[in-house]
């Protein structure tokens, strides 16, 4: 088992509102992902789960069992750090030992699990070497070892993968998820990388300057955000945003700025009639524009002038103005687009996302 | 343009003869070994040459003196008071750097944690050390003064004695006394290295250790130790070289008395050599301290370069 439920939990650091709030159920055998950007409260949350930093006030309970005022030993939980905390003066098979010796495991019992840690993660041939005769690599699978040696009901992950060098990185997140896959055991995972989340998570807590933005399955976060600032996280390269005014014309709405009219497609009318005369913020991710062709309805294009062209290979990137806007559009690899051409955009309506402008909560 | 450059250098006319000197590295890093050399040879070598040509002879201060062979050593050999200067300097090495040493790490620890004022305290804790020693030991002379002893006074308040204690009359008391002195002046210095040894030791290791299910005791046993034992055993030789001679302390307190009970190596060849006017007999006496030393150098710099390798 390993659930872990937060209920209103708070954390003060002096003056500093930290974390605010947050309220949170992890089924059993789920990987949760908290992503956000730096000193959104994320890590601070984790290290209130492990009992590593105290709770200003709610509760953290782990199956069931308020665990407040439990030290971290007495968790029952595994934790990798952002730097491995690997001991440096011990040898890789005394590293991940070292949780079993002090909660006194029979020595057979130690080598076993051991052993079969480092099958699981291919680090058999080094267990006698340092830490500091590893690469980066295969300390994060010693720190990844160290942890599931104990067998603990949660992992928790304090961006682990950070340190490591690009082509690594998306290594070991293949490695991780297999590693969840087969473990089952739940996991908390910490990022600041949106990519990581989306590919690794059940589901994703979205969280900025200590509050919670929303909490959803990755796909949930990319085609509903919530507001304006999850909208902009999630999704690479991130949402296009506009600012327009909501025109009623002869029963049509229009989002409509000095460089921009786009028809409001009819499953989204109902709800944003009321905001007829207002300022709305429109979202369009990029990978949602196209260069238009004939068969785009006259009421979902709109004009635009070449700034940038980045040749992706897969894709290419234009980033364009549009009126006083810039955007980036993803457009398909075999259009030739110049610097300063002047091309039309087409966006697919069913894509398009509306924010209030003042609380930036979607419409 | 490349033929061009080359051919023009090979024209140029060559550099002066000193340029080429300093161009040479061998010349130049002898050059700039000079200044070091010529003042270790003037104030550590040749003193030391000195010491070891007159412990063999007979000369006393206005007597140049004959060479005498290992007559000064086979004398101090058989002195009893040589003798309990060995001893004494052993015993208050020994004493002295356990309660430094272990002073100093608790005192480190508490110092390596968040609290208000910690920078203010830190350098506070400095003061011992930065206070010349001879100035504050004569401070420490006043409060073990018989007649005026402000400890005397306070145990005699608290009703714990009834008469006056002769801190520095007595041979064990006296003692007991410079060895405080010195581990009061010594802690600081302890403290602030191991301190700065701490710190380089990343938090996220005792963390982790707490998450594998380490109590603070094992966390610093298995964890802190180990990884500070470099730092440690560097401090612990500066400590032990500098307690091994000692003088000043022993020399304001007691200047080796009561009836001789309380010399070390250092105040007793002063004693001999300067104030007797013995001087073969005085550089012996330094001269013996040598070998023990030497020893005590070579044992933990072995051990510091294994435990780095490690």
């Amino acid at each position: 088992m390993g659930q872990v439920v937060l209920r209103n939990v708070n954390k003060f650091y002096d003056s500093v509102h930290a974390v605010k709030d947050v309220n949170l159920q992890i089924r059993d055998k789920e990987f949760v992902v908290f992503v956000g950007p730096s000193g959104c409260g994320k890590t601070t949350t984790l290290r209130m789960i492990a009992g590593l930093e105290a709770i200003s006030s709610g509760d953290v309970s782990i199956d069931g069992q308020v665990v407040n005022n439990l030290p971290p030993m007495d968790r029952d939980i595994a934790m990798v750090f952002q730097n491995y905390a690997l001991y440096p003066h011990m040898s890789v098979y005394d590293n991940m030992a070292f949780g079993l010796k002090m909660r006194k495991f029979a020595r057979r019992e130690i080598a076993k699990r051991v052993q079969e840690a480092a099958d699981i993660l291919d680090i058999g041939d080094y267990l006698k070497r340092k830490p500091r005769q590893l690469s980066g690599g295969q300390r994060q699978r010693v720190a990844l070892g160290r942890a599931i040696v104990r067998h603990p009901r949660v992992f928790l992950f304090d961006e682990p993968l950070s340190n490591l060098d690009a082509k690594l990185r998306v290594q070991m997140r293949v490695e991780l998820k297999k590693l969840h896959q087969r473990l089952g055991t739940t996991a908390v995972y910490v990022t600041h990388d949106q990519v990581e989340a989306m590919t690794l998570g059940d589901r994703v807590v979205v969280m900025r300057d200590g509050v919670v933005q929303q909490v959803g399955e990755p796909l949930d976060l990319y085609n509903s955000p919530a507001n304006r600032f999850v909208a902009g996280f999630i999704g690479s390269p991130a949402m296009n945003f506009a600012t327009v005014t909501m025109m009623d014309g002869n029963g049509r709405l229009t989002a409509k700025n000095a460089g921009l009219e786009l028809e409001v497609p009819q499953s989204q009318i109902e709800r944003l009639r009321r905001h007829v005369g207002r300022e709305v913020t429109i979202g369009i991710r990029p990978e949602n524009l196209h260069v238009a062709t004939n068969s785009d309805p006259a009421g979902f294009t709109f004009p635009s002038k070449v700034e940038v062209v980045e040749q992706l290979g897969s894709e290419i990137l234009l980033d364009v103005r549009v009126g006083a806007d810039t955007m980036v559009a993803a457009v398909d690899p075999t259009i030739r687009a110049r610097v300063a051409d002047q091309i039309n955009l087409a966006v697919n309506p069913a894509r398009l996302h509306f924010f209030d402008a003042q609380t930036e909560l979607a419409l | 343009m490349a033929v061009q450059a080359i051919e023009t250098t090979f024209g140029e006319a060559p550099p002066p003869r000193r340029q080429r000197l300093l161009e040479d590295e061998r010349w130049l890093a002898f050059m700039l070994l000079v200044p070091t050399m010529v003042l270790l040879g003037m104030f550590i070598a040749y003193p030391f040459a000195r010491g070891i040509l007159l412990s063999v002879t007979n000369s006393r201060v206005g007597v140049p003196g004959q060479f005498v062979g290992l007559a000064n050593y086979y004398k101090i050999w058989n002195d009893t008071i040589f003798r309990t200067a060995v001893y004494n300097t052993f015993l208050y090495t020994a004493v002295t750097t356990v309660f430094k040493l272990g002073l100093g790490l608790w005192l480190a620890m508490l110092l390596n944690r968040d609290f208000r004022g910690k920078a203010f305290t830190r350098a506070f804790i400095l003061l011992p050390f930065i206070i010349p020693t001879v100035l504050s030991t004569f401070a420490w002379k006043w409060m073990f003064d018989p007649t005026f002893s402000v400890l005397n006074w306070v145990l005699y308040h608290l009703g714990l004695i009834t008469g006056r204690i002769n801190w520095l009359g007595d041979p064990d008391l006296a003692m007991i006394s410079i060895i405080v002195v010195n581990i009061w002046r010594g802690v600081p210095f302890f403290a602030i290295s191991l301190l700065a040894g701490l710190q380089t030791i990343s938090p996220e290791l005792n963390e982790a250790a707490a998450i594998d299910g380490a109590k603070p005791w094992q966390r610093f046993w298995h964890v802190t130790w180990p990884l500070l034992l470099p730092v440690t055993m560097v401090v612990v030789l500066f400590s032990v070289i500098q307690t091994f001679a000692d003088f000043q302390i022993v020399y304001v307190m007691t200047g080796g008395g009561p009836a001789n009970a309380t010399h070390l190596f250092a105040t007793y060849a002063y004693q001999i050599g300067v104030g007797t006017g013995l001087l073969s007999e005085g550089a012996a006496i330094s001269l013996a301290m040598f070998p023990i030393l030497f020893l005590v150098v070579i044992i933990q710099l072995l051990y510091i370069r294994r435990v780095e390798v490690r």
